[in-house]
């Protein structure tokens, strides 16, 4: 009875593991490549199960033990990274095609890694929590290195995999310290010990080894070397993916454990999470000015905007982890548009890379070089647009949070990180016609670019009525 | 109508909209079209602004045609006007038409062109209508991409250089501006322009770093909204951006800058620092008064000096903005008075000045000095007209130039009699910087090889000019249009304002608000 019920919790995660499985099956006996089938059953899949848990997510669940909750902000982070995760899927058929990757290993292995962040975002206890980390880390090692001819993707998996190691170490070490301090594993445990005696100093020493690994995860300064290189060397549909789910997951599982864990230590860890919040804005914002490789662009741009969604979270708050989730999903929203356009940019049937291929673009295609100007605007945080709104969010929940000179700082990082945003504007639109970039693009790309460009726009109304998601979330996570 | 100011706001986007979805191809039609739908437009917006003017009741203080939603985040859709910005809307709406107009011989991207002024006119409408804080920032940021766009696509030689320079400066006071909102929201508890009006910030001295700070969390909110507004302004030293930007732009662009972009700066101290910060703005009187007239002296010193025409009416232009916040921080009612009416005087006269530098650039394409003399001998009309706005902008009595010129100096004088006298040498330049580049310009023979087929001004031209002539002419004969508008809205503020700082200003009696 008891396991009936522990399985029922964790249903779309069997789901998903099940189909993984089974896509792997098929895709090993089968007699022809079935790569671009598996993608669409994936992707099919993900969408389907995002949909199963937006309709039917109620209260909150715990199972096994409380190893695995099944709560609002589980959801919110799940559903999240499905669709993002989805959409990824569906931008990235034609240039794995167009590069020969096409290979039914690529959807199971970005099926395996969203079972892992699912099971990051839903972890009650440090091992499950470990577990999830890790199926999901080794799922994307992979993927990294997945052009394996190549040799800056090889590369690219390499780094990635080595530093990943050093910050599961890292981790793994703080939760050894938490345990040996605390005696618990288990998040409610560990809150109890908290609550009765306070913080022992050793297993603050573990915090901010957990806080460390976790930094390098959602890529924040100081943590945040591998980003560049990997963004580059990676295929551009791992880059996209990169850039979208695991950044939602590595920060709601963050989240997670400094709220449900130490949700009674804030004053502890909010001068840790103001500092990379601090450091990661500026580092986006200064290192991003010399880039001229558009992925290397994009990420020191997710550095920055990783800096703004910690401010969020360093402000301990029911409105900041609200505030937080918001401005996630917007960022997850604008790079799926952004990188719908860069998987575009060709030239005589080979990937370019370098902005100046962008130069007077807006003479070649203007639709697609508005909606681009519209989505560049909303990451520079310029009003009227949603990403403008996304930062107002978390500067009100960190200045409400006494932290008002971090969000000062924020504001001042916005500025010189403008630059470079329209500094591609300036590209499109001002620059001199140069060899053009092919003018194809396939309608899907073209359909999420100027979806993605318009929820920008149009997102102003009302938000779409994600600020009541994330709140019932945040709820979910303080109440 | 409940929601003409909506309406009013929203209708020049609604037209590059269309513009946008249904306009296609770059043939001689469609540019045509472009032309055509924007003028009609901007026409009907200013049609339907004038039934603003007409429901307006001057008498009544409070804001008026107030409409309220609900929107994200605690904040609110909320507009309205009172007797101060139901002008700014007003000079916005009459000056589109002639911008539109001005930009007939536009011949890249018309399209695009048309849809971002129409939009630039929606965002800067919505600056002087709001009444919640953060609609205010939105617009008055928004209003940064459009203008970044027209320098930068239709701009001079220099023009990437002029539109990130505007931009980044611009963004950088407004976002210091942006967290001030933010410790008022979190103050107040609500975004509410109205509402904050009334609410008190606290004014007790506070420390920080050792440094005590006169006039507390007010001060400090002040200083973050100058530093916006008077990047806005511009006033010196932050006015760096303005030469570039007016030079770079392309005439439509610098008629617009200068006739309204300018003027939010103004607007915001008149909407926000007096009447939310009164004891600070008290403390900050002579700072400000300082900057304002080494503004008036230096730009007009400098604008002696320019070889460029744009760039000297550019400077010309902060000159006079330096009596717009000179006059705002008199605190009294000739001082206002004057500021608001030199800002809409100046909106007709700068408006009209560069109209026509652009009328000549379009002949000539360029803009020094030096290759023009003895215009007035082959365009004999346009020598006229450009005489009547130089005149205009000397302050001559008759023309709209003189009474902002003299109510802003007649308020100084009450607050400050150095600041007054100061102020006034400004006027003696500007007449030196504005005479001499009309000497130079339109007088003399007519000697250089290359004016010998130069044209006079044409029809659509004339047409352009004559709303432009007709305003200055009628606030300089009979400013009372504008100061019977105004005025109850500005006693109001005046009163409050002294109700505010009661027992701060004692050292300074000369505060009579009759």
């Amino acid at each position: 009875m008891m396991i009936g019920n522990d399985v029922n919790v964790v249903l779309p995660e069997l789901v998903l593991v099940g189909a993984a499985m089974a896509v792997l099956m098929w895709g090993v006996f089968s007699k022809r490549e079935v790569g671009a089938q598996a993608l669409w059953l994936i992707s099919a899949l993900f969408i389907g199960v995002g949909a199963w848990i937006a309709l039917t997510g109620r209260g909150t669940d715990s199972a096994f033990n409380g190893m695995f909750i099944n709560d609002a902000f589980g959801r919110f982070a799940k559903i999240t990274m499905l669709w993002s995760g989805a959409a990824v899927l569906l931008l990235s058929r034609q240039y794995l095609e167009r590069t020969k990757l096409m290979k039914f290993e690529f959807p199971v292995l970005v099926a395996l890694a969203m079972v892992g962040m699912m099971m990051m975002v839903s972890a009650g206890n440090m091992m499950s929590l470990y577990m999830g980390l890790e199926l999901q880390s080794l799922a994307l090692y992979v993927i990294a290195a997945f052009n394996r001819d190549s040799l800056r993707s090889s590369e690219a998996g390499l780094k990635y995999f080595v530093l990943g190691a050093i910050s599961s170490g890292l981790l793994l070490y703080g939760m050894s310290l938490v345990y040996g301090y605390t005696g618990a594993l288990g998040f409610v445990q560990i809150t109890d010990v908290i609550a009765a005696e306070g913080l022992p100093l050793g297993a603050l020493f573990g915090l901010v080894f957990i806080v460390s690994g976790m930094a390098f995860k959602v890529s924040a300064a100081p943590f945040h070397m591998w980003t560049p290189d990997v963004y580059e060397g990676s295929p551009t549909p791992v880059t996209a993916l990169f850039a979208t789910a695991p950044k939602v997951a590595a920060a709601a599982m963050i989240t997670r454990i400094l709220f449900d864990a130490f949700g009674g230590a804030i004053a502890e860890w909010q001068q840790i999470l103001a500092l990379l919040a601090l450091l990661s804005m500026f580092v986006g914002a200064v290192a991003a000015i010399g880039q001229t490789n558009i992925k290397r662009l994009m990420a020191y741009s997710s550095i920055g905007h990783m800096g703004f969604a910690i401010m969020g979270l360093a402000a301990g708050t029911e409105a900041g982890v609200q505030n937080m989730l918001i401005y996630m999903v917007v960022y997850v929203t604008t790079n799926i548009g952004v990188f719908a356009f860069i998987l575009n940019m060709e030239k005589d049937g080979r990937a370019v890379t370098d902005i100046s291929a962008l130069s007077l673009y807006s003479r070649v295609a203007p639709g697609r070089a508005l909606a681009l100007m519209v989505l560049m605007f909303s990451l520079a945080g310029i009003p009227p647009l949603v990403g403008f709104f996304a930062k107002l969010y978390v500067l009100q929940a960190a200045f409400a949070a006494g932290l008002g000179w971090l969000a000062i700082a924020g504001v001042i990082a916005s500025v010189i990180s403008a630059f470079y945003y329209l500094r591609i504007i300036k590209l499109m639109y001002f620059g001199e016609a140069t060899d053009a970039l092919d003018g194809k693009i396939p309608m899907l790309h073209m359909g999420l670019l100027a979806a993605s460009a318009a929820a920008m726009v149009f997102g102003i109304v009302n938000m779409f009525g994600i600020e009541g998601y994330a709140l019932s979330a945040a709820r979910a996570l303080l109440g | 109508m409940d929601n003409l100011l909506s309406l009013v706001t929203f209708f020049p986007m609604i037209g590059a909209v269309v513009m946008l979805v249904f306009l296609r191809g770059e043939d001689e039609m469609a540019v045509r079209n472009a032309k055509w739908i924007a003028l009609g437009v901007t026409i009907a917006t200013f049609l339907a602004s004038l039934a603003i003017l007409a429901q307006f009741d001057p008498e009544n203080t409070d804001f008026q045609m107030v409409e309220e939603a609900s929107w994200i985040a605690g904040l609110s859709y909320k507009v309205g006007v009172d007797g101060i910005s139901v002008l700014f809307v007003m000079l916005t709406t009459l000056l589109m038409p002639i911008v539109i107009g001005a930009s007939w011989n536009v011949d890249k991207r018309v399209k695009e062109y048309m849809i971002a002024f129409l939009v630039l006119e929606s965002l800067m409408i919505g600056v002087f209508v709001s009444l919640d804080l953060m609609l205010f920032y939105v617009f008055f940021e928004a209003g940064l991409i459009p203008m970044f766009l027209i320098i930068g696509i239709w701009g001079g030689k220099d023009r990437v250089y002029a539109s990130f320079k505007f931009f980044l400066y611009t963004l950088f006071g407004s976002v210091l501006m942006l967290i001030a909102m933010i410790a008022m929201w979190y103050d107040a508890g609500t975004t509410d322009i109205p509402t904050l009006m009334d609410h008190t910030f606290s004014s007790d001295a506070i420390t920080i770093l050792g440094v005590s700070i006169v006039g507390g969390a007010q001060t400090l909110m002040f200083l973050a909204f100058f530093a916006s507004f008077a990047v806005k302004m511009p006033m010196w030293p932050v006015h760096t951006w303005l030469p570039d930007a007016h030079v770079q732009a392309p005439t439509a662009g610098s008629i617009i800058l200068a006739a309204i972009l300018l003027k939010m700066g103004g607007y915001g101290f008149l909407r926000f620092s007096l009447p939310m910060f009164p004891v600070a703005s008290v403390h900050m009187q002579d700072f400000v008064f300082v900057l304002s007239v080494i503004a008036i002296i230096y730009t007009s010193l400098v604008a002696l000096v320019q070889e460029d025409m744009k760039k000297l009416v550019a400077y010309s232009s902060i000159a006079h903005m330096g009596f717009v916040t000179m006059g705002i921080f008199t605190f009294n009612k000739q001082g206002l008075d004057g500021a608001i009416f030199q800002m809409i005087s100046h909106g007709f006269i700068s408006g009209a000045l560069f109209l026509g530098v652009g009328v000549i650039y379009d002949r000539m394409h360029t803009r020094e000095i030096s290759a023009y003399g003895g215009l007035a001998v082959r365009m004999p009309v346009y020598a006229l007209m450009f005489m009547f706005f130089t005149m205009a902008n000397v302050g001559l009595p008759g023309t709209s130039g003189f009474v902002g010129e003299f109510l802003t100096l007649a308020g100084a004088f009450q607050a400050n009699t150095w600041v007054a006298a100061g102020a006034t040498t400004g006027v003696i330049l500007s007449a030196a910087y504005a005479l001499w580049l009309y000497r130079r310009v339109a007088f003399g023979d007519l000697i250089k090889q290359s004016l010998q087929g130069i044209k006079d001004v044409s029809t659509r031209e004339r047409v352009l000019f004559v709303p432009l002539i007709a305003g200055t002419l009628v606030l300089g004969i009979y400013p009372s249009f504008v100061l019977d508008l105004i005025g109850p809205s500005v006693d109001a503020l005046v009163s409050n304002f002294n109700d505010a700082t009661a027992g701060l200003m004692d050292a300074a009696p000369a505060l009579a608000s009759h």
